[in-house]
């Protein structure tokens, strides 16, 4: 394996330190996500405790078509997330270059058919307090989680396209290959980004069906 | 591998104080340096919180409300709150002492992301900024706890302001403490094993635990009261069939580990210099390393006790009570195995002694208050009274803050090269003791009496408790204002202080005062554990001990 | 690049990912279709059950959980740990309130 070029910062000696230390740090911070997100799925779980029936009532309002596209589209970005960040851990440049555009390309796929959903629920009366469709307290409950929760997703994903465009943009200026211990650290949080849109996915649009 | 000698040609970098331009001091990633920003920002916020709690004490003088109204006496506690919890307690010691010692303590060139560092103390000034504009605004009357639906049907006041200046703070402090875990993880000097680590070095990683795991929570449910408040979304409303206690149950699984982020630092200085003034080795070390973490994780179990009258089901009620009570037996243990190191040392009484000696009462006291809380029947009768605010005072002013002031005088000479009048720190000390007690142990009688928080407007049998804590005010207030005065002007015309001018062990004090930018010249090799200030064989259970030397001049 | 080392990097850099995504997909379909399909019992926990199982594919091969060190692994299960604090002692009052 040709090792590649890193870019040494203070107060390191060592690739590997820095590698380890910057993979641990992150991890940490994964775990702190973890806790975020957890905050707004008590807040789910409690609602749905509080009237099951009510809330799947809501629920089966939400737009199955778009969730289940958009959760392919995010899990296909996590694998081409994957390769670009493997590749350029092997020196394969032009490969992590290919992959990473995929990637972002996804990443705003995403964010478009959720623009999309998004629509349709202002035309289908799916707001809390704007001409709301239903006058039960857990459809509002379930529709205020909805956009709340989809919402944050989509800023943290857009914080994720901002990172790998980052990577792209030192690709630009030939930089790419020093940072590749960026490129792990920048795949973990986009992997964890994934992994709560895999959660929210049947919380969402999976509640109430048949 | 690193090779320091090629360094020593080099020409001497000096000191890290050396460099003084404005742009060199806001783009800089050196560890010391941040936490001297961090200095300056928190005192700021420390006396914003104090004139809120001076206008405070001066309207509870009479029972009447004669200098605020009933709005402006609310938002002022709530400014008192927030300043104070989130602006100067939570990020004091971590990021002043946190920053400054922690890497030199572990043998570090400076902590594991020194960016991410700088970056922390940029989204505090906003944070900062957020709520002076809050406060230029209007302020907010919620208070600290920003329950609902104080905070989202009935207040007219900035809520989303000081929301989002809080939320960022949280930040802020989330990446303090990635940076602390990874920065004890992965830069401990050769030989620095975990079990030699100076205790203040765990107290900051038994406090990163907790800003990492419970921060995120706060920022969650602050979210969720402002998507309440922005777009009416029903979430704690209940009225649309939301919770109002699951705000409760959010927010106190941060700000019951928040005590914690609090006092466990506090912990870690007060072990320090414990150790140091007594000329003994910490009794117990495993234990107080042991309690700490058990204190870290135990703390995110018991928070339910802040809301035993809220209308939370008894049985929840009673295991949160019986947790509580679980969570004394670590802090009792510190406090056995402080007390153990006093034995049979040769104690000087300097003004880090005398806060630390302070710190020892009242966090005592305060601990004991607190189980009293911790039993329902007791709590249900106190809830919202002034016992309640004596007790978290005494933790949180008595200790952390006594704690603070110990350190800063503990390690002053080490920060800024130079010696304090130890005459006039003294003084301080003693008079920060009684005026402490003197403000806020009258509150405990006039809380078991039945007088109500968070009122402008009492009863007039309250009166005389209420005169006493007012004047004890004063008394505490001179206490804060006096390091200004005599910690400025050792800036000035203080000696010049050696290395180690208190003969204390630990890496921090092997390098000059103050230390030189890159810290060690070379990375230093650790063969032995802390507090080695007698020898290993001379243990505390002697019973036969010969009587020790007098003391040597230090 | 000799050509062992040819096939090597060909099985971490896209074989591996490449199997782990047939996975992802295999169970996003097999979700889909116990959801909707009528009358299956235990709706909720089977979805949040194959919501895990993608999730541990992405965790163990993408973000290499599988292959990290000992305080990496500690570090996520705190995450989820300290989050079931959270949830425990909150449905502990919910539930017999």
């Amino acid at each position: 394996m040709a090792t590649p070029p890193s870019a040494l910062h203070e107060p390191w000696r060592e690739p590997e330190r820095q590698h380890d230390a910057m993979v641990f740090g992150l991890w940490v911070f994964l775990a702190s996500e973890v806790l975020f997100f957890g905050g707004i799925l008590l807040t789910y779980a409690v609602a749905r405790h509080a009237d099951p029936q009510g809330f799947a009532a809501g629920a089966r309002a939400s737009d199955l078509f778009f969730g289940t596209l958009n959760t392919a589209v995010l899990m296909t970005s996590s694998l081409t997330m994957a390769v670009g960040e493997r590749a350029l851990k092997e020196g394969l440049v032009r490969w992590a270059r290919w992959a990473l555009i995929a990637t972002v390309l996804l990443g705003f796929a995403f964010l478009v058919f959720k623009g999309f959903e998004y629509r349709d629920d202002f035309e289908k009366h799916l707001v809390p307090g704007l001409d709301f469709r239903f006058t039960g307290r857990a459809e509002q409950l379930f529709w205020g989680f909805y956009w709340t929760a989809t919402v944050i997703h989509a800023i943290h994903l857009s914080v994720g396209i901002g990172a790998v465009g980052r990577l792209l943009l030192l690709d630009w200026r030939g930089e790419m290959p020093s940072h590749w211990m960026g490129a792990e650290a920048t795949a973990l949080y986009w992997h964890l980004v994934d992994i709560i849109w895999i959660l929210l996915y049947p919380l969402i649009y999976l509640t109430g069906r048949p | 591998m690193e090779n320091a000698g090629v360094l020593r040609g080099a020409p001497d970098t000096g000191s890290y104080l050396s460099e003084s331009s404005v742009k060199s001091w806001l783009t800089t990633t050196d560890h010391k340096r941040i936490a001297i920003l961090y200095a300056f920002s928190i005192t700021l916020f420390f006396f914003l919180g104090g004139v809120a709690a001076t206008i405070i004490r001066l309207e509870l003088f009479t029972p009447n409300g004669d200098i605020v109204s009933a709005d402006g006496y609310n938002r002022l506690f709530t400014l008192h709150g927030i300043v104070m919890v989130w602006f100067f307690l939570v990020p004091s010691i971590p990021t002043t002492f946190g920053n400054f010692l922690l890497p030199l303590m572990i043998g570090a060139r400076d902590v594991a992301f020194p960016k991410l560092n700088l970056l922390s103390w940029y989204l505090f000034v906003i944070a900062g900024l957020l709520t002076v504009a809050t406060l230029l605004a209007g302020g907010v009357d919620t208070g600290w706890t920003f329950y609902t639906p104080f905070s989202s049907l009935y207040s007219n006041s900035n809520v989303l302001l000081a929301a989002a200046g809080v939320f960022v703070a949280g930040f802020s402090s989330i990446a303090t403490g990635i940076n602390f875990i990874a920065t004890i993880h992965m830069l401990r000097a050769r030989g620095m094993t975990w079990m030699r680590l100076p205790l203040f070095a765990w107290a900051m990683y038994a406090t990163s635990l907790v800003m990492v795991l419970a921060t995120p929570v706060l920022a969650m449910s602050l979210l969720l009261i402002s998507v309440e408040r922005i777009f009416g979304l029903p979430i704690f409303d209940p009225r649309a069939g939301g919770d109002p206690l699951l705000f409760q149950h959010l927010f106190w699984f941060y700000s019951h580990p928040a005590v914690y982020i609090m006092i466990l630092p506090a912990m870690g200085v007060v072990s320090e210099i414990i150790a140091c003034e007594a000329r003994r080795r910490v009794f117990g070390y495993q234990f107080m390393v042991y309690a700490m973490v058990a204190i870290a994780v135990l703390g995110f179990l018991v928070w339910g006790h802040h809301m035993f009258v809220s209308g939370q089901s008894p049985y929840a009620s009673m295991v949160f009570s019986f947790l509580s009570f679980v969570i004394a037996v670590p802090s009792a243990i510190k406090v056995f195995n402080w007390t153990g190191t006093l034995y049979r040392g040769q104690i000087r009484f300097s003004a880090p002694m005398l806060y630390a000696l302070g710190f020892l009462g009242l966090f005592t006291i305060g601990g004991l208050t607190g189980l009293f809380l911790a039993a329902i029947p007791v709590d249900v009768h106190v809830t919202d009274t002034y016992f309640v605010v004596a007790h978290f005072h005494y933790i949180m002013v008595g200790a952390s803050v006594s704690a603070f002031f110990g350190g800063l005088h503990f390690w002053w000479p080490k920060i800024t090269g130079r010696l304090y009048s130890e005459k006039f720190a003294t003084l301080a000390a003693i008079t920060m003791f009684f005026g402490f007690n003197f403000t806020f142990f009258p509150q405990f009688i006039a809380g078991y009496l039945g007088m109500p928080r968070r009122y402008y407007h009492y009863a007039p049998e309250y009166q005389i408790w209420n005169v006493m804590s007012s004047s004890g005010a004063v008394i505490l207030a001179a206490a804060y204002l006096a390091p200004l005065a005599y910690l400025g002007w050792s800036l000035v015309r203080g000696e010049r202080a050696s290395a180690n001018p208190r003969g204390a062990t630990g890496l921090e004090w092997s390098v000059p005062s103050p230390p030189p930018t890159e810290n060690f010249d070379r990375p230093p090799v650790v063969t032995v554990g802390p507090y080695r200030y007698h020898p290993e064989h001379e243990t505390h259970q002697a019973p036969d001990h010969p009587a020790h030397e007098p003391q040597r001049s230090a | 690049m000799t050509g062992v080392d040819k096939r090597r990097v060909l099985r971490t850099v896209l074989l591996e990912p490449l199997i782990v995504w047939v996975g992802l997909c295999a169970v996003l379909a097999l979700t889909y279709a116990y959801a909707n399909w009528p009358g299956l019992p235990l709706k909720l926990s089977m979805s949040l059950l194959f919501a895990a199982i993608k999730g541990a594919l992405v965790v163990v091969f993408f973000m290499e959980l599988g292959k990290a060190s000992g305080i990496i692994r500690i570090a996520a299960a705190a995450g989820v740990l300290w989050a079931s604090f959270l949830f425990l002692l909150t449905f502990a009052d919910l539930l017999t309130r």
